[in-house]
């Protein structure tokens, strides 16, 4: 599957901003994981679902998809079998087509030429595909996106892309920006589509209830590092309070660590 | 006279087609236009002056117009220059190189090459009334590229060039190059430029290196004419109707300006800052139509 080996990010590199957001990262995911991510604001998550996507080139480190030296393809290479959900549900879709012409779109992966690949009998398919999201939206296909709300076009984009069937799907926060009821709706459908097909995926969330429920591995970020990876039986077992006592206990550490590198100076 | 204005719009109508495309479908606002209106001119009149074939010398227009609108993409892509200076850059460079096509000369006349007009002139003679030969024609030439367009953005790629212009990030995350988008787009609407000064040099009769200039105010002021007369709808049959009809609109009110000016001491020099003062009075017209309609203030 996917594999970072010593990956460093570093922004504004030789200058006095310099900032590692990554820190020799070592990651393995195995096909069939879903994989949660918590970590406070600035830990790196992001910015490591955008190396992994393409969207920043490492400083350092090398990434293998299924084996393969991947670390220099730009983002729309990686595109085919990374699949990605932002926080902003209205980046997944284009509002001012119809249903139909996005879904066409999004069809299929890669360069498209001058076929026409919208008629009835892919009609009839997206139909079907539509259903599954018990939303009524089978019945809306030649309606503009920019009437339907957040939450289904976020419910649309998640669709859409389980039906490409990537190999690594990435979900950024991508409940978020939703309101309660429908970030509920949004987190079911892609636990379910997550498991009915097989999928591996990675989800950063700020839930810790989340990230305890969903998924068998759990990641803990901070300072650009994986400082605690936990997955199967011992990650079940997980509750909020022990994630809480286990953060602090990593945090302090951290902390200290930086004191004695002060003190040393 | 009637005649006179719908053929000068059907024939701009082309090229506004090719400005509806980079600014409202791509959204990339493309300015290499002003250079390859002219481009198109001059091409189709060196062609036309060594004796090849009209139609051969439409396909020689829009081939370069194609090549000046990827030039353009080439360097906003590789070369990180913002949209509008990349074309900018061509349009300038277009300058030196529609001279070089005149044979270091800034003006060519055809008033005896056999042009298309005439040959198309001569075939109808008698079927349909002099005057109006121009007008059918042009009229089926409009809507062959019109309808063509519509067949073009309803297929996969068409359709993906629409969602680029809308969100560029959708498209990365298909698995499509939006740099390759970007240089279909807009070497496509370069190229529907360049046919339209193809056959605005033989309306007109002769190709001049300033035929194209503040052509892309005019092509501008005629989509937003075509979008403020219409419906709105995201049909692209519907859109590129608006484009024409917009056209036509805009070229009419400036056959107006260029023959009854004079009646308030207009001269043709005043006509550019009539498009301009144009354009800003559409835009207020359209922020005033927006503005009818109730909107939540936030709190």
């Amino acid at each position: 599957m996917i594999e970072l080996k010593n990956v460093s990010v570093v922004f504004g590199q030789g200058t006095i901003n310099e900032n590692k957001a990554l820190k020799n990262i070592n990651l393995k995911v195995k096909e069939g994981d879903f994989i949660t991510i918590i970590g406070s604001n600035g830990a790196g998550k992001s910015t490591l679902f955008n190396t992994i996507a393409g969207t920043y080139l490492p400083s350092e480190g090398q990434i293998l998809a299924n084996d393969k030296n991947v670390t220099r393809d730009p983002e729309y290479k990686r595109a085919k079998y990374i699949g990605r959900i932002f926080q902003n549900p209205l980046l997944g879709t284009a509002g001012n087509m119809s249903l139909e012409d996005n879904m066409t779109i999004t069809h299929k992966k890669g360069m498209k030429w001058l076929r026409r690949s919208l008629n009835n009998k892919t009609r009839e398919l997206f139909r079907q595909q539509l259903v599954q999201l018990k939303m009524g939206l089978e019945h809306r296909m030649k309606e503009n996106l920019v009437m339907f709300s957040g939450g289904q076009r976020q419910a649309l984009t998640l669709l859409m892309m389980v039906f490409s069937k990537p190999s690594l799907i990435l979900l950024d926060e991508h409940t978020a920006a939703l309101d309660p009821k429908n970030a509920e709706i949004v987190l079911e459908l892609t636990d379910k589509f997550i498991s009915e097909y097989n999928l591996t995926g990675m989800m950063i969330t700020h839930n810790m209830t989340h990230a305890i429920e969903f998924g068998n591995r759990l990641l803990m970020m901070d300072g650009g590092e994986i400082i605690f990876d936990i997955e199967g039986e011992e990650k079940k077992a997980l509750t909020v309070e022990k994630l809480i006592q286990k953060f602090h206990e990593l945090r302090n550490k951290t902390f200290e660590n930086d004191r004695t590198l002060l003190a040393e100076e | 006279m009637i005649e006179g204005i719908f053929v000068e719009g059907l024939i701009y109508g082309i090229m506004v087609l090719g400005v509806f495309i980079s600014f409202r479908i791509l959204d990339f606002p493309d300015l290499t236009v002003d250079g390859s209106f002219p481009l198109g001119a001059a091409l189709m009149v060196q062609c036309l002056l060594m004796g090849m074939n009209g139609w051969l010398a439409l396909l020689v227009a829009f081939a370069g117009g194609v090549t000046a609108g990827a030039v353009t993409a080439l360097i906003h892509n590789h070369l990180r220059v913002p949209n509008l200076l990349a074309g900018i850059l061509t349009m300038t460079m277009l300058y030196s190189v529609n001279i070089r096509i005149l044979g270091n000369r800034a003006n060519v006349p055809i008033l005896d090459q056999p042009t298309l007009l005439k040959q198309v002139t001569e075939k109808f003679t008698g079927i349909i009334p002099d005057e109006y030969i121009l007008l059918v024609f042009f009229l089926v030439v409009a809507l062959v590229v019109k309808v063509l367009l519509d067949l073009f953005f309803r297929t996969d790629l068409g359709m993906t060039l629409g969602a680029m212009g809308n969100n560029e990030q959708m498209v990365i995350s298909q698995g499509v190059n939006p740099k390759t988008l970007k240089t279909i787009g807009v070497g496509l609407s370069n190229g529907l430029v360049a046919v339209s000064g193809a056959f605005a040099a033989q309306y007109l009769g002769f190709a001049d290196v300033g035929l194209g200039q503040g052509i892309i105010v005019s092509g501008l002021a005629s989509v937003m004419i075509g979008e403020f007369l219409m419906l709105k709808s995201n049909r692209i049959g519907v859109l590129t109707f608006c484009a024409i009809a917009g056209s036509i609109c805009f070229y009419a009110v400036m056959y107006v300006g260029r023959f009854y000016g004079y009646l308030i001491h207009m001269t043709p020099s005043d006509l550019n800052l009539i498009k301009g003062v144009l354009i800003i009075v559409l835009l207020i017209a359209t922020q005033a139509k927006k503005l009818k309609v109730p909107f939540k203030v936030a709190k």
